[in-house]
């Protein structure tokens, strides 16, 4: 018989490419549904959270630059590691308790795939040609709004996180995402998903911990420009990080419209004006 | 030579004013519950020109209960009807214009030479264009069978009265919306004439209402629990606390709010076009503009030249009765606002900036404020970083591009910005790096109801004009697409 031990894996934040543990030493267990030890996830504090804001602005020039057909084939390779990767996925969203986990991952695999093909095709549906009145060529096109905070549910959900994380960057904005106990394993997986594909370090940052400690100091950080308070379930804290969020003005999401409109919330149009004449 | 310029005031025989304005809620005008009122002056002469209803709370409500009653039958109307109401709107606007333009200046003291050339026929346009939308929503981008959001509350400002009702207005009645309108404290009679115009068209009742009011009516409005979407513009610190009053709230948001634009000229910019577009960048409507230019970055090797065309050019500049139609610079719109420019232009003073004010002459009674430059302004300078809504330039300088767009995006505010340079390849890179909503190249101050118009960062979010300022009176009518 095989008397090999398992090589456990430290569960680690994700922060600019890298995966370090919290800086406050701090740990959380996680438990599998018949209350069997899974692992010690890093809880994330509020220096962690400012240093993956630092990490997702200093990716934001390169990865708002990088061309749509760039930043769809990045995003596309997260889904074909993802696809190789599916065992492991549904394993872990079983023993969180998620029911029919396998069709799970295959939606999620698509989703990415849906999210990656509207790269090149945002400018086309969103923005506009304008016919203003007077020898002027006028246009709009969307643009990244920047950094976005993503607040995923404790209810563990594949789909959710990765629609989340690709409804923000693939405009070209960059995230930093809670991920709070339930979720927090699938979303660690994920990150590693991220650094074996080719997206940039500092463009998805990973912060694995307690929602209502670390969602607060994102709220009010004056460099993170938008945020998804979707998986906040406590009505009261959505509304004070909503309250605080307008501090400087972020955009906000209070629930989740996947698709197009989720897309729209992170970007910002920018109009030309440009007289025309010989 | 010097031209003597003869007087050639604008009669104001073509409007009458109201003593005292009711409001204008469920079609009707009726007094307000309250039983008080407040003055409108005219800024140019410290007249006062009519007593104003305060809206209660009360009768923010009683508004916001007619807006509701006429969403049912106005959001089943048929698009096509909508847009008939909307055009006659439209018609009316131009058929009136000069009466509307007369009463503007006289209410908010800009130049009559600006409200009956720029803010009326841009008022008329933007009826114009959002009523040939409301038989056309499903192409408005929202997805399939889009829906209107219901009761909208929103208010404007001063600046611009007419012209940012038209904005708001125009769009939420092409996709079906009612609103409940509130004019800033010293500009009403345009809104409340506009309310007239409603009646002309025979608009059915409490599709539009006009809440005339000050700070604690605004407050009113947007806490009143029975609307569905808030628009404002206005500063951002008002901004600031509506966000966060609809916290918690299923309102929707759209917030048009303060800038700080940066106005580039490069080394290769045509010179006397550029001086034109400063011009316009910073002293159109007394600098009272979102999106003005009030912050010139020129590039150092033409500082000099461009600095000595300048002067002379706003030499020329005649500020003075806002009724003459040879005036180009009008009243401040208060004393309040006239105090907080002061204030700001010593500090520029105060911080080791250089002053220079053009000689004019300024009339004995009324708000003025002559064209002012700063130069050896620093980006720490408080004239650099704060919002002075008023005529007054600050210049900076830059050597390389990257240093002009850095200084540019040192703001949190992100509305509008100029580039002037002969280089289009230039021009495309820099109008890409500039985080700000329109960007003007070699024109500043231009205006379209087909343009969307908007900011980034803490100038706002939404959109007005164009397809995409539609889309912000609109909601998916089925799950996401």
């Amino acid at each position: 018989m095989n008397d090999s031990l398992d090589v456990k894996r430290t569960a680690k934040l994700y922060i600019n490419g890298a995966f370090p543990r919290s800086e406050s030493g701090r740990t959380f267990v996680v438990n599998d549904q018949n209350n069997k030890f899974l692992a010690n996830v890093s809880k994330a504090s509020r220096k962690d959270a400012r240093d993956a804001v630092v990490a997702a602005r200093s990716a934001f020039n390169k990865w708002s630059d990088a061309s749509a057909y760039n930043r769809g084939q990045v995003i596309y390779r997260i889904a074909e590691i993802l696809q190789g990767r599916s065992p492991q996925f549904i394993a872990e969203l079983e023993s969180a308790g998620v029911k029919k986990a396998a069709p799970h991952v295959l939606e999620a695999i698509d989703k990415i795939v849906w999210y990656a093909g509207f790269s090149d095709k945002i400018s086309m549906v969103v923005g506009s040609a304008n016919p203003v009145a007077g020898k002027f060529f006028n246009f709009s096109i969307p643009e990244p709004t920047g950094v976005v905070a993503v607040c995923v549910s404790n209810e563990p959900s594949l789909v959710n996180l990765v629609s989340q994380i690709s409804a923000a960057i693939v405009s070209g904005n960059t995230v930093v995402v809670v991920v709070p106990e339930n979720s927090s394993l699938i979303a660690v997986s994920l990150a590693e998903v991220l650094a074996t594909s080719d997206v940039p370090a500092g463009v998805v940052n990973i912060l694995t911990g307690d929602s209502a400690e670390l969602a607060p100091w994102l709220a009010s950080h004056l460099d993170v420009n938008a945020m998804d308070l979707s998986g906040i379930s406590d009505k009261n804290l959505k509304t004070e990080l909503e309250a605080s969020a307008a501090t400087n003005l972020k955009r906000i999401l209070r629930t989740f419209p996947d698709g197009l409109s989720a897309i729209k919330t992170y970007v910002e149009i920018k109009t030309v004006w440009h007289p025309q004449g010989f | 030579m010097t031209f003597e310029y003869a007087p050639a005031p604008e009669s104001r025989s073509i409007v009458s004013i109201n003593p005292k304005n009711k409001l204008f809620i469920g079609g009707e005008f009726i007094d307000a519950k309250s039983g008080e009122y407040f003055q409108t002056t005219n800024p140019a002469t410290e007249e006062v020109l009519a007593e104003i209803s305060l809206a209660s709370a009360k009768d923010v409500d009683a508004a916001v209960v007619a807006a509701r009653k006429a969403f049912k039958s106005w959001s089943k109307l048929s698009g096509s009807q909508r847009a008939k109401y909307i055009y006659r709107i439209a018609r009316i606007i131009q058929e009136r214009s000069r009466e509307l333009a007369v009463l503007e200046t006289l209410d908010n003291g800009k130049p009559i030479r600006e409200s009956r050339d720029v803010d009326v026929p841009l008022v008329a346009a933007h009826f114009f264009h959002y009523a040939g939308w409301a038989d056309k929503l499903e192409y408005a981008g929202v997805g399939p069978n889009p829906r209107p959001l219901g009761v909208v509350g929103q208010v404007i400002p001063w600046n611009f009265p007419l012209l940012m009702l038209a904005w708001k207005i125009a769009p939420a009645l092409a996709a079906g919306n009612t609103v409940v309108l509130k004019p800033a404290e010293t500009t009403s009679l345009s809104a409340l004439l506009f309310a007239e115009i409603c009646q002309q068209a025979q608009l059915p009742a409490g599709v539009v209402n006009i809440v005339t009011g000050a700070g604690e009516t605004g407050k009113a409005l947007v806490n009143h629990p029975d609307i569905n979407k808030v628009a404002f513009t206005g500063s951002t610190e008002v901004g600031r606390q509506i966000a966060k009053a609809v916290a918690g709230t299923n309102k929707k948001l759209t917030l048009e709010l303060g800038g700080k634009a940066a106005n580039i000229v490069f080394e290769d910019a045509p010179l006397d076009q550029t001086v034109e577009g400063i011009v316009d960048g910073i002293f159109f409507n007394q600098g009272h503009v979102c999106c003005a230019g009030s912050r010139l970055l020129v590039q150092e090797s033409i500082h000099d030249d461009l600095m000595s065309l300048l002067y002379p050019r706003l030499e020329l500049l005649r500020v003075g009765d806002p009724m003459d139609k040879n005036t180009d610079v009008g009243a401040i719109n208060s004393a309040e606002q006239l105090k907080k420019i002061h204030e700001l232009a010593n500090s520029g003073d105060e911080q080791g900036a250089v002053r220079w004010t053009s000689s004019c002459p300024l009339p004995g009674t009324g708000f003025w404020f002559a064209p002012t430059v700063f130069t050896n302004v620093s980006q720490s300078h408080r004239i650099a970083t704060e919002e002075i809504f008023g005529p007054v330039l600050s210049v900076l300088t830059f050597r390389t591009p990257d240093e002009a767009i850095d200084k540019a995006n040192n703001t949190p505010y992100g509305l509008s910005a100029g580039i002037w340079s002969d280089k289009g390849s230039r021009i495309l890179e820099v109008a890409a790096k500039l985080r700000a909503g329109v960007i003007w190249a070699n024109t500043f101050n231009k205006f379209d109801p087909t343009s969307p118009f908007g900011g980034y960062k803490e100038s706002g979010y939404g959109r007005e004009g164009g397809r995409q300022g539609l889309e912000a009176y609109l909601e998916a009518g089925v799950a996401h697409e």
